[in-house]
């Protein structure tokens, strides 16, 4: 009581403008994490792990003693590793970015908690956003390691494959906030997962080169974020990447990012101030 | 169905009203309001399919079905893909369904102040999932057969197995919820499915397993699942599918019995 | 339609409800009044033969829910504590597919199904989903859905609790229809005005066990006085003032923020108060209610 008094007089402390403040959402977001990540080493790590073994070095063998005798001249396991960095980078950022979103607005009023201090709509998607990029990293990182350990990956560039990995995740978190803010229930998600995340999981270059698909979902296939992501992933540890292909999809990439951010900023104020 | 619920009947297991249907006939009218979820159920494994069969097909080419027989890749993969289609659709329904009725919209607390009584609800469940298997299992068939990787009629008998399939994951799935106690609990059924779906002889043959380690493979529910489905696409029936059947076969009738009895408990203190 | 004796059901080493005896007889309303957590829901669930008792004997319809579960359930209603609807369905189909639980032929239920919104006035929202309907709304649409029976003997757990004054009148005037039709009802509340307008019979109930059995103005007569006078001082401890007022009246109690003194004659006390040159903030002469009873029989309040 005494203290709130004090401040109350003058020495309450002067508060940032809107946007400056994301990292106390972010740090808000950290505290939550900080209970739960244990479930999430199963669905951020160890998943892609087994689809690295599975695919990887089970149906690569049968790939490398296919009819082409590997991919584009690599083995199977080098060409999927970094197809799957991408990709699970992609499913990380849309599990991050829908339920815990649509709970933030819904169930838990989260959101509407932060509004309630000074933070504004920018701090609030921002610190969020951040959080989720943390959440990319840390599995992407873990399966950089994973991957070069059982020699999926052989090339220093994979340092450069993690930053885009996030990138390409980053692509689809602030597109799939506006959408998850947007919904009144999960129904949307379910359609946003089987139709949309899952044929650009199997489509979009991860397991196979686009080129072996029908020339109008090839065309598809260059439109989705997944298939740039995968690109610079793939080009960097293969060391195959050229420089203007590589600033090719990262600016697409980048281009995903911002219009998402944009969108998502509108949404949320939609939906959170009225 | 009157078959699943006969069946419960004879077992030792709590009490019913022998209406399980009555639920089933409250799922098909809930779902009516969500026929998005039904119709995506149906793609996921047909775009694993042409996915895994088209795409990697190419890269593949044929492939020995385990007797010298070279078949095309799509072939060996279709059946795999019907399989774990059976057994995601079963656990799906049967642990993340099932919680969220179970602790969430808590349905049973008033269906069972009903005639309804606990054996009423995992029949109905149960049926209720195998139901909507079969459909996405015709489905799946149909475009297989299309597609060309359906080699024989004993294709037909894959229906059957299907739902063999959902109702030993069902069971086993509805026995394990009663276990949960939060959403994060869903984390560790994705770590007993998602091994399962990609290393029982799914996407290739056993053969590509060491000799050592193969028995770790064949030991899985979803290995037998695959292995009855594969030899009846393929047409490649033998003594060999019954034992197939029957480790599935025990496998429901035990979580079946487990299940209404953990749902006694929980419900009914 | 219920008789109970020594019924107890224990959940490990607590003992939810301890040893009482129930006769609930055709066509009465009958309550269990008592705060949270005395063990009304429990008893209520046994009744409803959702819960096995853990001791003494329970017959239901004169039917034994142990074997009978079934057959008794087919002839009740339930109205539980909080709200459990069918969030998938349609306020209609709430009621429909209900219907087909207990076995009701589809044409059937759906006559029911029209009579049923009507009573509960939500004719106009059949076809809404369940989820923005109101609080009140949602309480009356479980009150018409466990009607679709056409039960015998309806238990309502609490059934007014959270909803606003207005919603409340309009639910109790629907309850005392069913009881004219002749329906039995047995309720649980912790709102004493509750029990009082609903009631014919009651319980008291505290820490599982009964401490009060009668009508409710048998109950005022028994354990309370006509009237009682409700005294605030301008002080944090009222106890002192109690002490120079003990005299004046057959009981007082002391609460918190005021005095309770209970007496045949509100208004003369309140003089004599005057005439000791003691000068209370506030004055409130009322008729003994429900409440007054339980504060004696316990020492507390029904609701804290």
């Amino acid at each position: 009581m005494s203290a709130a008094t004090t401040t109350a007089s003058g020495t309450r402390p002067a508060q940032p403008a809107e946007g400056r403040m994301a990292g106390r959402a972010f740090a808000f977001w950290l505290t939550d994490y900080r209970r739960v990540w244990r479930g999430t080493i199963i669905s951020g790590f160890l998943s892609p792990l087994f689809f690295l073994v599975a695919m990887g070095f089970g149906l690569g063998a049968l790939v490398d003693d296919g009819v082409a005798g590997g991919v584009r001249g690599l083995d199977y396991v080098q060409f999927i590793a970094p197809g799957i960095l991408a990709a699970q980078a992609m499913q990380t950022a849309v599990g991050e970015s829908t339920f815990p979103v649509m709970g933030a607005v819904k169930w838990h009023r989260l959101y509407d908690a932060m509004l309630a201090t000074p933070l504004g709509i920018a701090d609030i998607v921002l610190g969020h956003v951040a959080f989720v990029a943390m959440r990319i990293t840390i599995t992407s990182v873990a399966f950089a390691v994973v991957a070069v350990a059982l020699g999926a990956i052989g090339s220093w560039w994979v340092l450069l494959a993690v930053p885009a990995a996030v990138l390409t995740g980053l692509a689809f978190t602030t597109p799939v906030f506006a959408f998850s803010v947007s919904q009144d229930n999960d129904g949307g998600f379910n359609v946003l997962f089987r139709f949309i995340v899952m044929p650009m999981f199997l489509f979009s270059g991860t397991f196979f080169p686009v080129e072996q698909l029908p020339v109008a979902l090839e065309l598809v296939a260059w439109a989705t974020p997944l298939w740039h992501g995968v690109e610079l992933c793939r080009g960097l540890v293969t060391e195959t990447a050229t420089l203007a292909g590589s600033l090719g999809h990262a600016g697409y990439l980048t281009l995903w990012v911002a219009g998402g951010l944009w969108l998502a900023f509108a949404g949320f104020r939609k939906r959170l101030v009225t | 169905m009157s078959a699943v619920s006969a069946l419960a009947r004879a077992l030792p297991i709590p009490a019913g009203a022998g209406m399980a249907r009555t639920l089933v006939e409250r799922n098909a009218r809930a779902f009516r309001h969500g026929w998005v979820t039904l119709v995506s159920g149906f793609f996921e494994p047909v775009l694993y399919l042409f996915s895994l069969g088209v795409g990697l097909g190419a890269l593949i080419g044929d492939i020995d079905a385990g007797d010298g027989r070279m078949i095309d890749y799509a072939a060996f993969v279709a059946p795999a893909m019907m399989a774990a289609a059976a057994m995601n659709g079963a656990v799906f329904d049967s642990t993340f369904n099932l919680f969220f009725k179970l602790k969430y919209a808590r349905l049973y607390d008033s269906v069972l102040a009903t005639p309804l009584g606990p054996r009423d609800v995992a029949v109905g469940e149960i049926t209720w999932a195998l139901l909507r298997g079969l459909l996405y299992s015709t489905a799946f068939l149909a475009v297989a057969a299309a597609a060309g990787v359906v080699g024989s009629w004993w294709a037909l008998l894959a229906l059957p197995a299907a739902s063999l399939i959902g109702l030993a994951f069902a069971a086993v799935g509805m026995t394990v919820t009663t276990y949960m106690r939060s959403w994060q609990d869903f984390d560790y059924v994705q770590l007993a499915l998602l091994p399962m779906f990609l290393f029982s002889a799914t996407f290739y043959p056993l053969s590509t397993y060491d000799e050592s380690i193969r028995w770790v493979v064949q030991i899985t529910p979803l290995y037998h699942g695959v292995a009855t489905i594969r030899d009846l696409m393929l047409g490649d029936v033998g003594w060999g599918i019954l034992g197939h059947v029957l480790y599935l076969t025990v496998m429901g009738l035990v979580g079946l019995v487990l299940a209404a009895r953990r749902i006694e408990r929980l419900l009914l203190r | 339609m219920i008789s109970a004796h020594q019924l107890t059901k224990r959940f490990g080493d607590f003992t939810a409800v301890d040893a009482i005896d129930v006769e609930v007889r055709r066509g009465e309303a009958f309550g269990f009044l008592g705060p949270n957590g005395a063990g009304k829901s429990s008893t209520m669930r046994m009744i409803g033969c959702v819960s096995p008792p853990s001791g003494g004997a329970l017959r239901i319809l004169g039917m034994d829910p142990a074997t009978d579960g079934p057959a008794i359930r087919g002839r009740l209603g339930v109205v539980p504590q909080r709200d459990s609807l069918d969030e998938e369905l349609t306020v209609r189909e709430n009621i429909l597919v209900y219907g087909r639980y207990f076995g009701m032929p589809r044409r059937v239920v759906n006559e029911k199904a029209d009579e049923l919104l009507e009573f509960a006035q939500l004719t106009e929202r059949a076809n809404s989903v369940v989820e923005p309907l109101s609080g009140g709304m949602k309480r009356r649409l479980t009150i018409a859905r466990s009607l679709v029976n056409d039960p015998e003997l309806l238990l309502l757990d609490e059934p007014t609790t959270g909803l606003d004054p207005q919603a409340r009148h309009v639910l109790w005037d629907r309850l005392f229809r069913l009881k004219r039709s002749g329906v039995t009802l047995v309720l649980t509340t912790h709102y004493m005005d509750e029990a009082e307008q609903l009631c014919d019979r009651l319980v008291v109930m505290d820490g599982g066990r009964i401490v009060a059995e009668g009508s409710p103005r048998e109950l005022i007569a028994l354990h309370s006085t006509r009237e009682v006078l409700e005294l605030r001082f301008p002080a944090d401890d009222h106890a002192p003032y109690a002490a120079k007022l003990t005299d004046l009246a057959q009981r007082v109690e002391v609460l918190p923020d005021r005095l309770l003194l209970y007496t045949e004659d509100g208004d003369a006390t309140a003089a004599a108060v005057h005439d000791r040159g003691l000068a209370p903030l506030s004055v409130l002469a009322r008729r003994s209610t429900l409440e007054d009873v339980f504060l004696h029989l316990t020492g507390r309040t029904l609701v804290d």
